[in-house]
């Protein structure tokens, strides 16, 4: 058993279906990189893995446990599932260390010194351990992603999702945010949605086309730039490695 | 005429002084209560069910659709009538909590959906249920944005408080009232009592402003003044 498995994921938003019928599996400690063109999903997948937008039909299950189960407490299924936003969604009224903080304090109830001592690791591994006082506001986007990913990984999730953790920030900042991210590489299980090829190619175990609301192809990078079957996927990497650079961006 | 004024000002002293005194308490007493009635009934309107946002909806149109006066001779004058019967200042606390806890909750109501929705997903997201993360997350951020619109409620209901002297309630107005009545000193009684609720008004602002900076978050600053019950 994969320790997670989404099974025939549906999803629409009044009328519009966006998810029809996704499944994949998920091992532990494995990085996949979904891509594909806008609003075919992907950001939806992600939110209707930690239920966030809770799917139409189709089950999540992590560890054995199915988190789509309504009878199944869902806060304490998400402290296992990290997750990092587009627009960061720092608690802006708090400092980066109490953002990291807050989740071990309220959540798993740890004493607050504890949990500041936890925190200021978790900033220091993502190279923040010199602002860890500072508010969101007072930080550029990259650093704010780099919060955002500290305050994942405090929770020790089994696996962190990352919505496009790269899309809202200036490129120069981009490679600070892709190096963070493949430092955890194989000490939790990933799942990145982006259009950042050079990590997709270089770090994931497999890459997922999605397309109009379902999966198109997966495969190892490998095969899927220099083999994809089907002409889109291929017609898609051309593209979108022209834009955003098949060349290593985190350097 | 300067040691007239200032003889008289020293001999109604006394009877302004008392009336202060229940201005403050009206308007303290009925800020705070106001302020929980407040919060409650815009948590109801924002995260409740169809049936509680309903309920909050209802009383929220009701008094905000109804003059205050109103409000409190029906309370004041109204409900002995079926045996429910307050003193003047009971019946002002209560008439002025429950039309301050109204318009507040339309204030709070406006900060709370003005927090980005993001912050609540990324508090679920960490694994707090839906009033930790209000009680961690949302409300910090609201209550700071409306501290503005919560400063002009403040000095609404300071003024306002003067309409508790028609349910016989000694405030500074009333107060006022007699001292003129006796003396007919009309003109200078009340610029005295104007005089009083411009300091007290000047006072509570500058307070207010302090708080509200000392509370703004770093980066972000203080929200800008807005009269919400102007737009």
């Amino acid at each position: 058993m994969s320790m997670l498995e989404v099974k025939d994921i549906y999803k629409s938003y009044g009328a519009v279906q966006i998810l029809k019928g996704v499944s994949f599996t998920m091992e532990k400690e494995e990085t996949k990189v979904i891509i594909g063109p806008s609003g075919t999903g992907k950001s939806t997948l992600l939110r209707c893995i930690n239920q966030l937008s809770p799917p139409d039909k189709g089950q999540v299950w992590l560890d054995g446990e199915e988190i789509t189960n309504p009878k199944t407490n869902i806060n304490k299924m998400r402290e296992k599932i990290g997750f990092v936003f587009q627009e960061f969604n720092l608690f802006n009224h708090l400092t980066a260390l109490r953002n990291v903080s807050i989740g071990l304090e309220k959540v798993k109830k740890m004493e607050k010194d504890a949990a500041h001592k936890r925190a200021i690791q978790e900033l220091t591994r993502v190279g923040l351990d010199a602002q860890v006082n500072q508010y969101p506001a007072q930080l550029s986007g990259g650093q704010k992603q780099r919060v955002g990913i500290a305050r994942a990984l405090a929770m020790d999730p089994d696996i962190i999702l990352f919505d496009e953790p790269t899309s809202a920030l200036d490129p120069e900042l981009i490679g600070d945010v892709l190096d963070v991210m493949k430092s955890l590489c194989g000490k939790v299980a990933m799942l990145v949605v982006t259009h950042e090829m050079g990590f997709a190619r270089n770090v994931a175990n497999e890459i997922i086309f999605m397309e109009g609301g379902v999966i198109f192809e997966q495969g190892s990078p490998k095969d899927m730039f220099t083999n994809a079957k089907m002409a889109r996927t291929r017609e898609f990497l051309g593209r979108i490695g022209a834009l955003y650079g098949e060349e290593e961006t985190g350097g | 005429m300067a040691t007239d004024f200032f003889q008289f000002f020293i001999s109604s002293l006394p009877n302004l002084m008392s009336g202060l005194g229940y201005t403050i308490l009206l308007t303290f007493i009925s800020i705070t209560a106001g302020f929980f009635l407040g919060i409650t009934l815009a948590l109801g309107r924002v995260y409740g069910n169809k049936l509680v946002n309903g309920f909050c909806v209802g009383y929220i149109e009701l008094i905000r659709g109804t003059p205050l006066l109103v409000q409190l001779f029906i309370i004041y004058f109204g409900l002995p009538s079926i045996g429910i019967i307050f003193s003047p200042i009971q019946a002002a606390l209560l008439g002025l909590s429950l039309n301050s806890g109204a318009y507040q909750a339309e204030y709070l109501r406006g900060s709370i959906q003005s927090v980005e929705s993001g912050q609540m997903s990324a508090a679920r997201s960490l694994g707090m249920n839906k009033l930790q993360s209000i009680q961690h997350v949302i409300l910090p951020q609201a209550l700071r944005i409306s501290i503005p619109a919560w400063s002009n409620e403040f000095i609404y209901l300071l003024q306002y408080s003067s309409i508790a002297y028609i349910i016989q309630v000694a405030e500074l107005t009333a107060e006022g009232k007699f001292i003129a009545a006796h003396t007919f000193r009309y003109l200078e009684v009340f610029t005295m009592i104007a005089v009083i609720y411009l300091v007290l008004t000047i006072v509570s602002t500058e307070i207010i402003d302090r708080i509200a900076k000392h509370l703004s978050i770093p980066g972000i600053g203080a929200a800008k003044q807005i009269n919400l019950r102007d737009v």
